[in-house]
């Protein structure tokens, strides 16, 4: 392994640990606000109950999210100098914004979230669950303008005496096309994360026959509302596909390992062999006719370039070198994205057919195929997220900045190793006891309903005072 | 290429200043409180007391230096790319007490076994001590200057930068942010931990007075006795050493002085760092300036918009939190048999004139 492989791992790994709970916190903060919302309205207190036992799971995941946050910005000017000095003109503005505009928002009203049930007046209060919200999204859109930025750069000049990317306008840079599409997907994607989860504890919970109004009703609400986040994250990311193909076709061809430019192209479903440069023996076994074709143009007959025809057209255009990124880990994330988005479709659709039968109870294989479904929604974060990344490559900015030229120089393999072995080892612990306190979290449940009026005496009281149930 | 430094370059100077200032104080107590959650929090009731006295804040404050790094990345690219890369080690270190700390306050509640508290009351206090002093060994360095050649490459190992003026740096900032953290104590909580932290500050200030004393003494005789540097560092140690006399009069006045200590000390660093954004000890030619370091002009107008509308907003929301939060905490507020929904109820009495708020529950579960 290189300094730079080892620079890219380190970037790969804290950058998937850190996003295991960004979509998670996104997606739960707006769960969470909704069910305290419901609670303001209607002045049902299973709602408030719902509101404590889905926050929990917020802050779990948030606690995680925001210290691994911290790494990432810091990690572009560690590992990263080169890149840093070359784009920094343009990459740092959305950086900056996002901390003043974004983090001080969600973090400042989390805490008065958290803190503030007894100081606040319920009004006041759920604005500031809304205002949290609200901040995760925005930071959300900030960093995938940087990113989008990464992808199909715009509103720059390069200035050839210094060496960089200068920023031109700040406007085509946070109205990036790009980003007006990545956003809805990520976000999209984000909810998608934060209803599956709760299907999933809802179906563990019903699998354990310890169904309550809360679970029952968090079930019948996550249930419609993720099916409607799934469908259009995929009409959004179908849009990508179009855009994508335009911006980086070479990233289109790699996904669907397609060498040679053709008319009508093939979506193939499944390949065995290898993704090499001519593949006499990959075998695509299952193929869609014509479907990359519709992906990408939009009609029937349209011509799809290959990687041979692009790479040559890319080494004419950027000079000699090799502009073809891993092929068989672009065809598989891209199918492994897309397989995990039905497969979450299809237990929202299946939830929703099972729940409305009358009197009867959804069936046990069901509930546990919604098990599958809490991990379903992070694979596909993950493969989307890698398939982006590494379609890219071998460029960090397309087009005018390659990864090999953007790591920092005076950082050696001595330091790489014991930054990485370090993250990895506090991360490993981060994630076990994360997930071990969500999974008590998920064994505990939900609180019990109320007794009905006249049945029996009430349950003893806590010693826990209301307003610090989810204060540390 | 040793060009003047611009209005813009140094408005954004200035406001990264800013930022770290801001960060130095809100955070300082920050330090402070967890460093001392073990020292001072004699049961898990005062523990919970401690760490909840800065629990609604913290993490807001933690974005201070987040906004510092962004701010720094995009109106000075070279400066963040320079400075991260060559502090590598160090920074780690630092990124590793803050995450230690960061989920140290949201995993300690969440199990109530004895073993499992004190073992992140452990992390919350040494993550915290760590990043204390380290913030300060870094400051000490960005205004020493590092091994760095014209390429403004720095080649430094981690142990280039442990000399002992960066200690003596490091040494400051940890005795003055537990003297801070103690202040803000003494300000936020009742009774007998109220006395204690009051008697910690007391305790810890001499330290933090002889270390800032020496260590402004040090910066000026490195950087010649300038109105603009001494100025600052007289008012930093005019603050800082009037505090005990001001305590018993007025905790906030003490608190107040005890942060425009903190500010003053950012003032002089920033002050003896000007025109540089890092200095070279290789050679003083090879120093990066402000002006070598900066982004284009469009960009720092554009950012200069952004914080002109913003900061101002952002200062009067995290205001507010301080002014929700304004109460002191004492055992009142965490003892005592009240059961979840009695809050709701307690609305209710409010306005419906009574409902019996011990009546109304739901199983306990262990915050």
């Amino acid at each position: 392994m290189s300094v730079l492989d080892l620079a890219r791992s380190q970037f790969a790994i804290t950058t998937l640990f850190h996003f295991i709970f960004v979509p998670i916190t996104i997606g739960m903060a707006f769960i969470v606000a909704v069910c305290q919302t419901l609670h303001y309205r209607t002045g049902n207190e299973v709602y408030l109950r719902m509101t404590r036992f889905w926050a929990r799971f917020m802050l779990i995941s948030m606690a995680i999210g925001v210290v691994t946050g911290i790494v990432q910005e810091f990690q572009f000017g560690m590992n990263w100098a080169q890149y840093s000095k070359y784009v920094g003109d343009i990459f740092g503005a959305p950086l900056a914004m996002e901390g003043l505009l974004a983090f001080f928002l969600e973090s400042t009203f989390l805490g008065l979230w958290l803190f503030g049930w007894n100081r606040l007046s319920p009004r006041m209060h759920l604005t500031t669950a809304w205002l949290t919200c609200f901040g995760t999204v925005l930071s959300a859109y900030f960093i995938l303008a940087a990113n989008s930025w990464m992808q199909h750069p715009v509103g720059y000049t390069v200035n050839h005496v210094t060496h960089r990317a200068e920023l031109k306008n700040i406007f085509a840079v946070l109205f990036n096309d790009t980003v007006l599409l990545a956003f809805p997907h990520t976000i999209l994607g984000a909810l998608t994360t934060g209803g599956m989860l709760v299907i999933a504890v809802c179906g563990y919970l019903l699998l354990r026959r310890r169904g309550n109004e809360v679970v029952h009703r968090s079930l019948r609400l996550a249930l419609p509302f993720t099916l409607v986040t799934v469908l259009a994250t995929m009409v959004f990311g179908d849009s990508q596909a179009r855009l994508m193909y335009e911006q980086q076709p070479m990233k289109m061809a790699a996904a669907e390992a397609q060498y040679n430019t053709r008319n009508g192209a093939p979506f193939s479903v499944f390949a065995t062999g290898s993704f090499t440069r001519h593949p006499k023996s990959l075998s695509k076994d299952i193929t869609i006719p014509h479907g990359l074709s519709l992906l990408a143009t939009l009609s029937w007959d349209g011509q799809v370039k290959g990687i041979n025809e692009i790479n040559l057209a890319e080494q004419k255009k950027y000079g000699p070198g090799d502009y073809v990124p891993i092929v068989g880990v672009e065809y598989w994330t891209f199918r492994l994205m897309i397989g995990a988005g039905i497969l979450m479709l299809l237990i929202c659709l299946g939830g929703l057919l099972l729940l409305r039968r009358r009197n009867k109870e959804v069936p046990k294989w069901f509930l546990r195929f919604t098990l599958l479904g809490g991990l379903l929604p992070i694979l596909g974060n993950w493969t989307g997220w890698a398939f982006t990344e590494l379609g890219r490559q071998p460029w960090v900015v397309f087009g005018l900045l390659k990864t090999s030229q953007a790591n920092s120089t005076n950082v050696g393999m001595t330091d790489l190793i014991i930054t990485l072995t370090g993250y990895i080892v506090i991360y490993g612990v981060l994630i076990a006891i994360g997930g071990w306190l969500m999974l008590r979290e998920l064994r505990h449940g939900p609180e019990a309903d109320p007794p009905a009026p006249g049945e029996g005496a009430p349950p003893p009281a806590p010693a826990q005072r209301p307003e610090l149930i989810l204060a540390y | 290429m040793h060009t003047d430094t611009t209005f813009l370059q140094g408005l954004w100077f200035i406001l990264i200043g800013v930022l770290w200032a801001g960060y130095f104080v809100l955070e300082g107590f920050d330090f402070g409180v967890g460093i001392l959650v073990r020292a001072l929090g004699s049961d898990d009731v005062e523990k919970r007391i401690i760490i909840h006295s800065i629990g609604p804040v913290w993490d807001g404050n933690e974005v201070w230096l987040i906004t510092a790094g962004g701010a720094t990345f995009a109106a000075f690219p070279n400066w963040y790319a320079s400075a991260f890369s060559g502090f590598y080690l160090a920074l780690f270190l630092v990124l590793a007490a803050l995450i230690v700390r960061g989920v140290s306050f949201e995993f300690w509640g969440k199990v109530p076994s004895a073993r499992w508290r004190a073992g992140w009351e452990w992390a919350l206090a040494i993550s915290s001590g760590a990043a204390a002093l380290l913030f300060g060994v870094a400051w000490a360095n960005f205004v020493h200057g590092v091994p760095m050649g014209a390429d403004h490459v720095v080649h430094a190992s981690l142990l280039d930068l442990l000399h002992p003026y960066a200690l003596l740096g490091g040494v400051v900032t940890l005795s003055v942010f537990l003297t801070h953290g103690a202040l803000f104590l003494s300000l936020r909580t009742t009774g007998e931990l109220r006395e204690r932290a009051a008697q910690t500050a007391k305790r810890v200030w001499p330290v933090a007075a002889v270390a800032t004393v020496g260590f402004l003494v040090w910066t000026l005789a490195d950087h010649g006795v300038d109105i603009g540097v001494l100025l600052p560092a007289v008012l930093a140690v005019a603050c800082l050493t009037s505090v005990p006399f001001v305590m018993a009069r007025s905790g906030g006045l003490a608190f107040g002085l005890s942060a425009g200590a903190i500010v003053m000390f950012v003032a002089t660093l920033a002050a003896a760092l000007w025109p540089d954004a890092l200095p070279s000890t290789t050679n003083h030619l090879f120093d990066l300036t402000l002006a070598e370091a900066s982004s284009t002009h469009y960009t720092q107008v554009v950012m200069t918009v952004v914080a002109v509308i913003f900061l101002p907003i952002v200062l009067a929301y995290q205001s507010w939190t301080y002014w929700v939060f304004r109460h002191r905490l004492g055992r009142d507020d965490y003892e005592g048999p009240v059961t979840p929904l009695a809050v709701i109820d307690s609305r209710r009495a409010k306005t419906n004139g009574g409902v019996d708020p011990s009546v109304a529950g739901a199983p306990p579960h262990g915050a």
